[in-house]
């Protein structure tokens, strides 16, 4: 598949039109998509008068953006006026947004075409698509297997070349891990360089909007569009969006790269291969590793599983089928939030409610909740200290590669230990990506992570490019 | 109402007010009273998933010339989410202050000469407005409820004060003089009948020099009359019920203006639990000293100085003139009391004008300049008008607006000559020989006739006092 | 079997959440978020005593809009959105209890 790079390059020139680019998406998505289930909605009607647009103004000689035509997959709990918004949830089925988030008004404006809302595990909760109201989607390279969670609609949109890019959120690892078992680059970015408002809240805290794409140029390229300071936004960081294209072949000579135990220990032995290739080749690229320790992050899982559950409890309290949505009636209004909520919430998500609701109930705080924030304040620190001895860390992505589907739903426990190296980060606020590099069991794709002190982007795309040219993959 | 034996009653209150900006706490849309229902809404006040706050400084700035006036300290503070489920809150959390709020600390003091402590006022947002279908409109015994969001998101202080109140008297004069400066503040239009301004009171009982007893909350008392009613009624209430050997149950009750009773809404057994957390999607708010200075800067004068100023130009005020002072104060006319004073005027004469001329007609006061009423108040101070004349004089200044001496010459009340009203007085001497031969015998009260008879003839355009001195002279 | 939490607990965190559960959701449920729970124990035994939560990540503060009135949703299209709308309001059932 050609990269956004090139289509966007093509369009402008008027070597292609976006509305060719478009007829290509949608007819890989009528080929695939019934037996992944990657698109929970496809809006062709919008999306071809979208790209008509788009070529109307190229042939008047407007400068149509850095995105000009290329076809975009958006996940379903990112608001599109008109276009169904559903989180993956029964409870939102049918329901509208009134208002764009962001981040598509941003795309837009590059001259990008979404084409359609991504699966994903409901409410962002999951890390295998496998929680989503309307059937799990399947990983383009092996259909028994999970995409990964909770982005894995647009990780396969991706992977399945139906689009060159796709948006996400990361709250806990949601971009990075389906990014590694789909073989595909997925990057999370600093908390608050990319705007939250029209991001269906998971954990406020914690949540980033970030790319998937097949390069590292290309995930450059619509970092760039996506990041910058948002009004809308109390928590988005003050600056505009930083230059990161510029930046990608800066190399990683002079560079001290931490490879962290704790990011790697318990990762199964193609993942470690990945993760020692990944260090063999930064070597080789003039950089120095470092073996780093920072026992703190054993406490992160801990942390997240009840910082992330407790702010969903009460961004999720507004789901009480009064003003949007479904709603299963009731005697009195109560009994009806409760009917309504009950039959609207999956499994994950119930379970979660209810661990936040606890972790912040009266006499638990301070021992749940409260504890957790503060290891959180160690986690930054932690990272704080390492930095100072290093530029970067590496580590794995995942412990192991894409499973079956069924293989983790019994126990969630299990499936919470899909993220054990990817939620350091998130508590952090610290940017991180996925690059896949190398081959695991029965083919299946590993990712290895790269992770960087906040407002570092353009080094981790740096870093990230060494890998991708040492795989091969210009 | 005083209390029998030696029970005493505890109360405290706690009073929400709506701030004056133009838009609401955390989102653009108008902050309007009375518009069409749900005509001001938008994503964030709405709740509608993926919106998100983001801080009003308006209201930032009411709220801390509020703390200003309050002598609370001003410190860096924090949002927190209150969550519960109601269907007039969008959110389904209401987005407040706990731990840290933006004012804690401060003071009000009262005319009386007490002191009431303030914990805390601090920032808030205010839910949406249900009404009721099916039962009488009232909560109870409806079917149905209708959900308005225009009120959703609009900013509110809420000001807590300590525990310090012991009358229901005194729990009026604490919340009028706090809605005195609340609109002196500029931040709130004081207006109870539209719910601009609530009050909750906490109240309960005890004997003298015992332990505060357990407390019950009327909540959503919307006049200073129902405020005083409702705490008196509770304290006897519970003083009843302890002495008849029962217990105070720690409830919600509300008060019913009509029956002039509180009855229960809600008993606390089950104390709500509202999982206070900090609001991750706002951030720390620390007005640093320029912030607080400008807002220092823009304070208006407060009620208990402005009084003061105005008290301390009369000499020996009554306790009739101190009353008049206060119409003045609450009005905010006392600018035409430092006029006159400035011109040399009389300040209780001024004030005695402004309190009954002026409020009688205060919508119009625009029409009336401070010249004018100076210029008017010297004229009856120096006998050129009579009281009567002056008044009408403010009258008509206030109707239409005008010139003091071209209104008086239009109205026929020049100033009578000391010739003409000579002649009238010698004519009404021959014609009533009787009276005047009483009068120069001694009999005062004849004085009264010949000023009637005065009147009648000029049309009362003569001067009382010049009048007396004519018969006086002629005695 | 985890002690961390009762299931009288999860009941009342059910209802505080306005979820129903059956009885056998009602025993998952505590095993399920029980054994969470106790993982989550490895942080209670720290003393962080002085460590301090930390707010913004990057220390953003003082974040406020202009008192500017914008222009709000088209309440015919926010209606539409609504399961019962009724006299340009949204309708619910009735309401037992007042406010907190």
């Amino acid at each position: 598949m050609r990269s956004a790079t090139q289509i966007a390059a093509d369009v402008r020139s008027g070597t292609t039109s976006a509305s060719d680019e478009l007829e290509r998406t949608l007819s890989v998505i009528d080929e695939r998509n019934a037996e992944l289930n990657v698109f929970l909605y496809v809006d062709v009607e919008g999306a071809r008068a979208a790209a008509a647009a788009i070529d109307e103004r190229v042939a008047r000689g407007d400068d149509v953006g850095p995105l000009a035509g290329v076809p975009i997959a958006i996940k379903d709990n990112l608001c599109q006026v008109g276009i169904p918004t559903t989180c993956s949830s029964k409870i939102l089925e049918g329901w509208l947004p009134p208002y764009d988030a962001t981040v598509i008004k941003k795309i837009v404006a590059a001259g990008a075409v979404p084409v359609g809302k991504t699966n994903l595990d409901e409410f962002a909760m999951g890390s295998s698509t496998e929680n989503s109201a309307f059937g799990p989607t399947r990983n383009p390279r092996d259909p028994s297997r999970v995409p990964g969670g909770s982005s894995g609609g647009s990780a396969a949109a991706v992977a399945a070349d139906m689009t060159s890019l796709a948006l996400g959120s990361d709250t806990g690892g949601s971009i990075r891990q389906p990014a590694a078992l789909c073989g595909i680059v997925g990057v999370k970015p600093t908390y608050g360089l990319v705007s939250r408002y029209g991001l269906v809240a998971f954990a406020s805290s914690l949540d980033q909007i970030g790319p998937f794409a097949q390069s590292v140029t290309d995930a450059a390229l619509l970092l760039e569009v996506l990041a910058g300071h948002d009004p809308r936004d109390s928590t988005s960081l003050p600056e505009p969006a930083p230059s990161l294209v510029a930046h990608v072949n800066d190399g990683v000579v002079g560079k001290k790269i931490g490879l962290v135990r704790e990011l790697y220990t318990g990762a199964n032995d193609d993942v470690l291969a990945s993760v020692q290739a990944a260090a063999d080749a930064f070597r080789a690229a003039g950089a120095e590793i470092v073996e780093l320790s920072i026992p703190e992050l054993s406490l992160t899982l801990s942390a997240y599983y009840l910082i992330a559950p407790a702010e969903a409890s009460s961004n999720l309290a507004r789901f009480d089928g009064v003003r949007y949505g479904r709603r299963v009636d009731g005697d009195d209004v109560t009994a009806m939030m409760e009917a309504t909520r009950t039959a609207g919430f999956g499994d994950e998500v119930k379970r979660r409610i209810m661990l936040g609701t606890y972790a912040l109930s009266a006499g638990y705080y301070d021992a749940y909740y409260g504890q957790a924030l503060k290891v959180r304040t160690l986690t930054i620190e932690a990272f704080t200290r390492a930095y100072q001895q290093v530029d970067l860390l590496l580590g794995a992505t995942t412990p192991g590669v894409a499973f079956k589907f069924g293989d983790k739903t019994d126990d969630p426990m299990a499936m919470y230990l899909q993220d054990v190296f990817t939620i350091p980060t998130n508590l952090a606020g610290d940017p991180a990506l996925s690059i896949p590099l190398g081959t695991g069991d029965e083919g299946l794709p590993v990712g290895v992570q790269l992770l960087g002190p906040g407002r570092s982007e353009a080094q981790l795309f740096a870093a990230a490019r060494v890998l991708e040219i040492a795989d091969g993959r210009s | 109402m005083t209390l029998s034996g030696d029970w005493e009653m505890v109360v405290g209150l706690e009073v929400h007010t709506e701030l004056l900006t133009k838009s609401k706490l955390f989102c653009g849309c108008a902050n309007h009273f009375g518009s069409e229902p749900n005509t001001n809404i938008c994503p964030v006040c709405l709740g509608l998933p993926g919106s998100l706050p983001v801080l009003n400084r308006e209201a930032v700035d009411f709220a801390m010339r509020i703390g200003m006036a309050l002598h609370s300290t001003i410190a860096p503070s924090t949002f927190h989410r209150k969550n519960y489920f109601y269907p007039d809150q969008s959110k389904d959390y209401q987005i407040s202050q706990y731990d840290l709020p933006i004012n804690s600390g401060g003071y009000l003091d009262l005319l009386d000469g007490s002191r009431v402590s303030i914990e805390r006022a601090h920032m808030e947002e205010d839910t949406g407005k249900s009404t009721h279908l099916g039962g009488s409109g009232r909560l109870a015994g409806a079917v149905s409820s209708l959900v308005d969001y225009n009120r959703c998101g609009v900013p509110l202080v809420e000001i807590v004060s300590g525990p310090d109140i012991r009358s229901a008297t005194q729990a009026r004069a604490y919340a009028a003089e706090l809605r005195g400066i609340l609109m002196a503040t500029g931040a709130s239009d004081g207006r109870l009948e539209e719910g601009s301004m609530r009050f909750d009171a906490n109240v309960s009982v005890r004997k003298s020099g015992e332990p505060f007893g357990t407390r019950c909350e009327i909540k959503n008392l919307n006049s200073l009359r129902s405020l005083q009613r409702a705490i008196d009624y509770e304290a006897l209430r519970q003083i009843e019920l302890l002495e008849g050997g029962g217990v105070v149950r720690q409830e919600t009750r509300h008060w019913d203006e009509n029956l002039g009773e509180t009855s229960t809404l809600r008993v606390k057994e089950d104390a709500d639990d509202y999982r206070y957390f900090r609001d991750p999607d706002l951030v720390d708010l620390a007005p640093d000293q320029a912030w607080q200075d400008r807002v220092r800067a823009a304070l208006p004068a407060m009620p208990a100085q402005r009084r003061a100023d105005v008290v301390a130009l009369l000499s020996a005020p009554s306790s009739p003139q101190l009353d008049a002072v206060e119409v003045v104060i609450d009005l905010g006319l006392e600018r035409y009391v430092h006029a006159v004073v400035a011109a040399s005027g009389d300040a209780a004469l001024a004030v005695a004008r402004v309190a009954n001329e002026l409020a009688a007609d205060v919508e119009h006061v625009a029409n009336l300049s401070t010249d004018a009423f100076v210029a008017t108040v010297l004229m009856e101070q120096r006998g050129e008008l009579s009281a009567t004349q002056a008044k009408t004089v403010l009258g008509a200044l206030l109707a239409d607006g005008g010139e003091p001496r071209e209104i008086a010459a239009a109205m026929g009340f020049e100033q009578l000559s000391a010739d003409s009203l000579g002649s009238t007085v010698a004519s009404l001497i021959d014609a009533h020989p009787d009276e005047w031969g009483r009068y120069r015998e001694g009999d005062e009260k004849l004085a009264q006739f010949f000023i009637g008879q005065v009147m009648k003839l000029t049309r009362g355009q003569a001067n009382g006092k010049a009048v007396i001195a004519e018969l006086q002279a002629r005695r | 079997m985890s002690d961390a939490i009762t299931r009288e607990e999860v009941a009342k965190v059910a209802r505080l959440a306005r979820l129903s559960l059956s009885e056998t959701e009602l025993d998952t449920f505590t095993e399920q978020l029980g054994q969470i729970l106790e993982h989550a124990r490895d942080m209670n035994s720290l003393d962080l005593a002085n460590v301090v939560a930390t707010a913004h990540p990057f220390g953003v503060t003082n974040v406020v809009r202009d008192d500017i009135v914008v222009e709000s949703l088209d309440r015919d299209v926010v209606l539409a959105m609504a399961p019962d709308a009724r006299d340009h309001r949204f309708a619910v059932p009735r309401i037992l209890g007042e406010a907190p």
